[in-house]
């Protein structure tokens, strides 16, 4: 009895792996497929793109990339969990990195408060951002896709042009002015390598566990949860569900501002048009990827983050890097779906059970399904 | 008439306006246009009618009402297609693969067909899968530019002209010019109050004309009187508006929804491949944006078709006038106050008070910021589509009404 107990979680954790196996699988499958038929051998490729990340240097760009990647999904994934879709992170964290940048260059001095500064000049700015959506949201009942989509342009442009009113020419590239050494945030030597891990890891780190506590052990957690879930529910149990959205909203574009923080703080000390851009929308992926959980999203952001650098090393042996983005693009598609059907057979399975407890009149657990699928 | 008219009235709510009237659209086209030439007579913008922008605001305005109008087939059927900029991605690369040396008309179907091909892959996904029709379309968003740059560099960085970020040239497709055209002209330079302004309206339009402009027009007008006039069309919205509903009528609205989701990427694609034409070859990058723009054109249009390509020749014609003048720019900010202005008189009789201050307040702003400044900035410019449909949203978002079950996930005899 005991063990068969024990056996219900196991099936249930198996599941769980295995939509995001199979889709790393069909995803090998289908890049091998598109390498053939451009004349590229696949295991090369494959190969070639290991051998990179085992690198030192390499290593600790992905470390690197892989924090920011991980802050983009942990903003997303807090509109996730209320249904809202942040499409909009992009804007909102390349306003907030040159807010950041542009303050951060105007200080000196001040010790660790300059970061502190820093830092919460890039949560206001984000935020603010993402509030127009949330305000339009709750009173004006306009989709938060179409306004985030919207927003995210409209930032490109407003970007731009704050760049050349606030910035300062640097050749032929327009900077914010430098940030001081004491705005700066000091990074982590890795041996092997000049390149340093960005210390902003340690707030990467901090953020995941305040996200996973608020988000399963507070009160407010439990509301932004099950205002996603059923939202008539939660209005009937006294969930201000207006307020709610424009919270998580904000919360989410709070989080959103840190994502160009890392690489600001911590390389480039200043923003500037050569800043990354795309980060929102492979938030949005690697969100979905690790299903909105803290170690998910850590595993889904060093996956992601793998496989967009070391296809830097495929150019050397004639394969265009692009298949890093085709890989990356099926991935996400092919979770996805993965996911649906593991749903859907977690539904046939669990009717079976209950059908099977019907039949027998005593409530037994089965593990595994003998009989063929009958309920639809 | 009769078809259309069912789903229509279903629903009989007190205060719902009627179809808009041909009449009602005529005096408020007139109305747009003196007072466009008003704004052009006052300001010396004079690029704000000339046959030159209207010319080049047409030819932007295609590719976007284009997607647009992929949006609307899509959304009609209650399947969001976020995935159109993808689309498009894949048509301006087929357009550039056979265009090179098959002509432009083979790129333009070459280009169709792998729009509809990423149709099927969205409509593989949220049809029959049921995955979330955002998520699928941020997927296509990914894939589609990484796989043309990627069979970019495998087939035109070999060829002759071509690039690792570009093909060889495509050849034009014809263009037309009317024999009265340069009369036009004549009558457009000098600058009389609405007379040469609408010369330079028709110049615009009867000079150098593209025959893809025309395949365009042919395309909007077919599509809506198939999803208005037809059975099939009929059929096809009631998927978008109740699916349960139609699925009990006997209407297989899974069918239905794939036919849409294909016809979406095929012209998105088409508006890829008019891209690629009017540049006269494929580059990376070139669609920039314009998918969410087709996208911003439906809601501004209200999901309708011929709302819909006003919103893309507005868009388009922003577009254009930002390229040519920025006197004409700086003018639209006086167009943008009136605008506003009118909003908030409608709105205040409607009773949104505090909605009509709000526009009230931005009109003002932009009236301000007409007189203080001299010109708008480049940067800015870019970004007018966006800022109008948020303002669209934002002000006027009770006149908009998309299909009811647009964006919800359809599984076969799961209505309760």
């Amino acid at each position: 009895m005991n063990r068969l107990r024990q056996r219900y979680p196991l099936r249930s954790v198996l599941l769980g792996f295995a939509a995001p196996i199979g889709a790393i699988l069909f995803a090998a499958l289908a890049s091998s497929v598109i390498l053939s038929l451009g004349g590229h051998s696949p295991g090369d490729v494959f190969q070639t793109m290991f051998k990179q990340a085992g690198k030192p240097t390499p290593f600790v760009d992905m470390v690197n990339q892989a924090m920011v990647y991980y802050l983009s999904a942990v903003a997303v994934s807090i509109g996730f969990r209320m249904n809202l879709f942040n499409i909009g992170v992009e804007g909102q964290y390349s306003l907030a990195a040159l807010g950041a940048a542009y303050v951060g260059g105007q200080l000196t001095g001040g010790g660790p408060l300059h970061i502190v500064a820093e830092v919460v000049v890039a949560v206001l700015v984000g935020a603010a951002w993402a509030g127009i959506a949330g305000v339009l949201k709750v009173y004006r009942g306009v989709s938060e896709v179409i306004s985030t989509i919207m927003l995210n342009a409209i930032a490109v442009g407003l970007g731009s042009y704050l760049l050349h009113k606030l910035g300062q020419s640097s050749g032929n590239n327009i900077q914010t002015k430098p940030i001081s050494s004491s705005g700066q945030f000091p990074g982590i030597s890795y041996s092997g390598t000049q390149s340093k891990i960005f210390g902003f890891l340690i707030v990467a780190v901090v953020l995941g566990f305040a996200y996973w506590f608020i988000a399963s052990r507070t009160r407010f957690g439990f509301r932004i949860r099950a205002t996603g879930l059923n939202e008539e529910a939660a209005v009937a149990s006294g969930v201000n569900v207006k307020r709610m959205t424009l919270v998580a909203m904000l919360l989410s574009g709070g989080v959103a501002g840190l994502v160009g923080l890392p690489e600001l703080l911590g390389q480039t000390h200043t923003f500037s048009q050569t800043a990354q851009s795309g980060l929102g929308f492979a938030g949005i992926a690697i969100a979905l990827l690790g299903r909105n959980s803290p170690i998910g999203m850590a595993l889904a952001a060093v996956l992601w983050s793998f496989l967009g650098k070391s296809a830097n090393q495929l150019d050397f042996i004639g394969v265009p890097r692009e298949i890093a983005a085709i890989m990356q693009g099926v991935i996400l598609l092919s979770v996805v779906i993965a996911y649906e059907l593991v749903r859907r057979y977690r539904l046939v399975l669990q009717q079976k059970d209950v059908a099977a407890q019907l039949a027998t009149g005593e409530p037994t657990e089965r593990a595994e399904p003998s009989a063929p699928v009958v309920t639809a | 008439m009769t078809t259309s008219t069912v789903t229509e009235t279903v629903t009989p709510a007190p205060r719902r306006f009627s179809r808009t009237s041909p009449s009602l659209l005529l005096v408020v086209a007139l109305g747009a246009f003196l007072v466009l030439s008003a704004v052009r007579t006052l300001t010396g913008g004079y690029d704000l009618t000339s046959s030159g922008t209207v010319a080049a605001g047409l030819s932007a305005a295609v590719p976007i009402g284009l997607a647009g109008l992929g949006g609307l087939w899509a959304e009609r059927s209650g399947v969001v297609n976020i995935g159109l900029e993808g689309m498009m991605i894949l048509g301006t690369w087929g357009c550039g693969f056979l265009g090179y040396n098959h002509g432009a008309w083979a790129g333009l179907v070459f280009g169709t067909l792998l729009g509809a091909a990423g149709g099927l892959i969205h409509a593989i996904a949220t049809v029959t899968f049921g995955v979330d029709h955002i998520i699928s379309g941020v997927a296509i968003n990914i894939i589609a530019p990484g796989l043309a740059l990627y069979l970019t560099k495998v087939t035109f960085a070999h060829y002759e002209g071509g690039g690792q970020k570009q093909s060889p040239p495509i050849n034009d497709a014809k263009a037309i010019t009317l024999p009265f055209s340069h009369w036009l002209h004549t009558i457009e330079d000098k600058h009389w109050f609405a007379v040469s302004d609408l010369a330079g309206l028709i110049g615009g339009v009867a000079t150098r004309l593209s025959l893809v402009t025309l395949l365009a027009v042919v395309v909007l007008v077919v599509s809506g009187w198939i999803l208005w006039r037809t059975a099939f069309g009929l059929r096809l919205r009631s998927c978008g508006e109740a699916p349960y509903a139609a699925e009990s009528l006997g209407v297989n609205v899974y069918k239905y929804k794939y036919i849409a989701v294909v016809v979406s990427g095929a012209m998105a694609g088409l508006g890829g491949s008019a891209l690629a034409i009017s540049a006269h070859q494929f580059r990376d990058g070139q669609t920039g944006g314009r998918g969410f723009i087709g996208l911003a054109a439906l809601i501004f249009g209200n999901w309708r078709p011929g709302s819909l390509a006003a919103g893309a020749g507005l868009f388009g014609y922003t577009d254009a006038i930002q390229l040519r003048s920025s006197a004409a720019v700086h003018a639209l900010l006086l167009l943008m106050a009136i605008a506003l202005a009118l909003i908030a008189l409608w709105q205040w009789r409607t009773g949104q008070r505090a909605i009509a201050v709000v526009a009230l307040v931005i009109a003002v702003l932009s009236v301000l910021w007409f007189a203080d400044t001299k010109k708008v900035p480049d940067e800015l410019v870019g970004t007018t589509p966006y800022v109008v449909t948020i303002l669209v949203l934002a002000l006027a978002s009770q006149r908009l009404r998309m299909p009811k079950a647009d964006g919800k996930v359809y599984r076969r005899g799961e209505g309760h």
